[in-house]
């Protein structure tokens, strides 16, 4: 139990007329005059770890900083807008691969959020016990897979299949529009997309069933007692559970940002700008993960740095912006 | 019961760690190519002499890296310092870092072109053109030049390389810019390049597989990776003109005719080396070694297993497909080893 001040100078009334109080007179009053030890100990160390995980972000930021200094002197915001990436020369420009990183996670969270959602309305809302428990261990399982063995289930399966079955047959049929476009390598943008959507699948469907489960059983008696069909009721059900679905969804994405090795087998890993999903591309974490090993000059490992830390800032705009959304949604929420 | 357990085990792990302590043990880190061979030597060396080496296969970056900064007692690198690199380290351990080649590896020239089996022949300006992406077809007159009794078909070349930075790659470029001007001035040498056109596999695995996989594709890989799994490679023309293929023999050939005019500190690169046998894409790959040590048992250790490895040890790499080095370079390489010094004095 947490005893807050009040409480203690309700006990003690003439601290009532001491005026301003310093944190650290708050700090001793508490372990005096509290009851109990153990819960004042408590809060403490849990406060502490608390602490400890924002100091954690904050060190890691500051050391990726202080790692990427020479490269950020030299390249500046140029880092951002150029599109070359030349360890010989010694010119670093992170754009084909942000953009790499950021088309491919979207486009797999495009692909996979729908199914997701429909395999978590299934499980919580209209499957039978029976196949309930053997189809969520499956979903769940999904998760749990090694992503080296995506990517060679990817390099082995995905994308012959991708090579002599699906692009030709998109290209065929689509070749009219630019994202279709180019020669069937199987390795590139696609494969990527579609692993990747493989692999925030289990995530995102696992964390909506759950947020779905959670949602009060009254609302569908409700819904069904004033004659609403399965439909309405899991329409009202998925109205009260989507600020919920937007933070899994958000999970994905993160899950997606940050994937490296899946994605480096199968998407072709070149640094280039094209709107064809036929084309190779290349993603941030690849990248480090990539050329990290052999970086031997200073300039080179600072713009590997560089690059993680970009990483990281996207990371933490893409989540500030999921809360944000929540945060709103909730809003609305009650003020209807 | 099952405490007690616990609790005697965790003691006779920190008794035994404590008496593996006790011996002298050597730490090294860096390249991943020659790891292989590597733990070979180390075990072999530790039952012969009882001196424990704990390599980690960090990347030649790392290992240079590491030697500069003086975290370890020995670096391994596939491509050698540069000046700037060994000022620098000169400056911060206070000593001269030397290389010493230990074996020798090869890059080999992987490729699937339907109808066309055995026996490719490229040369370097053909394979520079190639990977530059101005030869698109592979019924190029270029290459039909090379090869008038392959029946070489009117399809696209997928080109494909080392998405990871490697030695596999420093050798492969550092050809590349030898043998292409074209090449050196718009690509140019390193781990890690600014690929004119291509698809980018992960690992030797990584660009085997996709040669394996997609028709009409060209890539690289070690030749040692290439004689394990079976993968069909080019014969190259070397500087001489003949077209050679790659063996641990044209290998070493190669090392050999550069031998004669090699620079004292041994950092040198062999690739495009004369000699009509000689493989054109080879290269060393070398230890670091601080050239004046301050702990007298270490450098007195790592001295002898230097010896060691430079005689007996050749005897492992063909086993493990690396190339011997020959003789010529092996002497070289003791003469650098003999110049070793702790603090300043000769070491006995």
């Amino acid at each position: 139990m947490v005893i807050s001040e009040n409480q203690i100078n309700n006990e003690n009334p003439e601290y009532k007329k001491q005026k301003p109080v310093s944190p650290t007179v708050v700090f001793f009053r508490k372990l005096f005059f509290t009851q109990n030890l153990g819960d004042f100990f408590f809060e403490r160390l849990t406060l502490l770890f608390a602490v400890l995980v924002f100091l954690l972000v904050m060190l890691m930021g500051y050391e990726m900083y202080q790692g990427s200094k020479i490269s950020i002197d030299k390249f500046g915001w140029s880092f951002l807008s150029n599109s070359v990436w030349d360890p010989v020369q010694e010119i670093y420009g992170a754009l084909p691969i942000i953009y790499g990183t950021i088309v491919s996670s979207f486009l797999a969270l495009v692909l996979s959020v729908p199914l997701s959602i429909g395999i978590a309305i299934f499980l919580s809302e209209l499957a039978p016990d029976w196949l309930e428990k053997p189809l969520s261990f499956l979903v769940e399982l999904l998760a749990g897979i090694p992503s080296v063995v995506y990517g060679l289930w990817g390099i082995f399966v995905l994308v012959p299949w991708i090579r002599t079955d699906v692009e030709p047959f998109l290209s065929e049929h689509l070749g009219f529009l630019p994202f279709f476009r180019g020669a069937p390598y199987g390795f590139g943008m696609l494969a990527a997309v579609l692993i990747l959507a493989i692999m925030v699948l289990p995530i995102v469907s696992a964390i909506s069933r759950d947020i779905l489960r959670s949602v009060p059983q009254s609302q569908r008696e409700a819904a069904l007692a004033l004659g609403a069909t399965r439909w309405q009721s899991t329409k009202i059900v998925l109205k009260d559970a989507r600020s919920g679905i937007l933070g899994a969804t958000m999970l994905g994405l993160g899950r997606a940002v940050g994937e490296t090795m899946a994605v480096t087998m199968v998407i072709g890993n070149r640094a280039m700008i094209s709107p064809s999903l036929f084309d190779p591309s290349y993603t941030m974490a690849s990248v480090i993960a990539n050329e990290f090993t052999e970086a031997s000059s200073e300039m080179y490992l600072s713009a590997l740095i560089q690059l993680a830390l970009v990483l990281f800032i996207i990371t933490i705009i893409i989540n500030a912006f999921a809360k944000l959304l929540v945060w709103s949604m909730e809003r609305k929420l009650k003020t209807r | 019961m099952k405490f007690q357990k616990i609790i005697s085990a965790l003691f006779l792990t920190v008794t035994f760690s404590m008496l593996t302590h006790a011996q002298l043990q050597l730490n090294g880190a860096g390249a991943t190519f020659p790891a292989v061979i590597y733990s070979k030597w180390f075990d072999q060396y530790k039952n012969a002499t009882g001196v424990q080496f704990n390599y980690q296969a960090i990347g030649s970056g790392g290992g240079i890296r590491q030697i500069a900064e003086g975290t370890v007692d020995f670096g391994a690198t596939d491509g050698p310092m540069t000046d700037k690199q060994l000022a620098e380290a000169k400056s911060k351990q206070g000593t001269d870092i030397l290389h010493i080649p230990t074996v020798m590896g090869a890059v080999v020239v992987c490729y699937n072109v339907p109808g066309v089996g055995k026996g490719l022949n490229l040369s370097g300006e053909v394979l520079a053109d190639i990977f530059l992406g101005k030869i698109i077809y592979w019924n190029d007159a270029k290459i039909k030049k090379d090869n008038p009794k392959l029946n070489l078909p009117n399809k696209p070349i997928v080109v494909t390389h080392r998405s990871d930075g490697s030695g596999t790659s420093f050798i492969f470029t550092d050809y590349l810019s030898k043998v292409s001007k074209n090449w050196s001035s718009k690509v140019g040498t390193g781990t890690s390049v600014n690929w004119p056109v291509g698809l980018g596999g992960k690992g030797n695995d990584g660009v085997a597989g996709l040669v394996k996989q997609t028709e009409g594709s060209i890539g690289y890989v070690e030749l040692a990776y290439a004689v394990q799994n079976k993968i069909l490679y080019a014969n190259m023309k070397n500087k001489a003109g003949n077209f050679v293929e790659a063996t641990f023999q044209s290998v070493s050939a190669a090392a050999e005719g550069a031998a004669k005019n090699m620079p004292a500190d041994l950092r040198v690169s062999i690739t495009d080396a004369a000699g009509k046998d000689s493989y054109p894409i080879s290269g060393f790959t070398w230890l670091l070694i601080y050239k004046n040590m301050k702990n007298e048992a270490k450098a007195k250790a790592l001295v002898n297993f230097l010896k060691w490895a430079e005689t007996k040890g050749q005897a492992y790499a063909t086993d493990l497909f690396y190339a011997p080095l020959p003789k010529a370079v092996v002497k070289l390489c003791e003469k650098n080893i003999s110049s070793i010094t702790v603090n300043g004095q000769k070491i006995k």
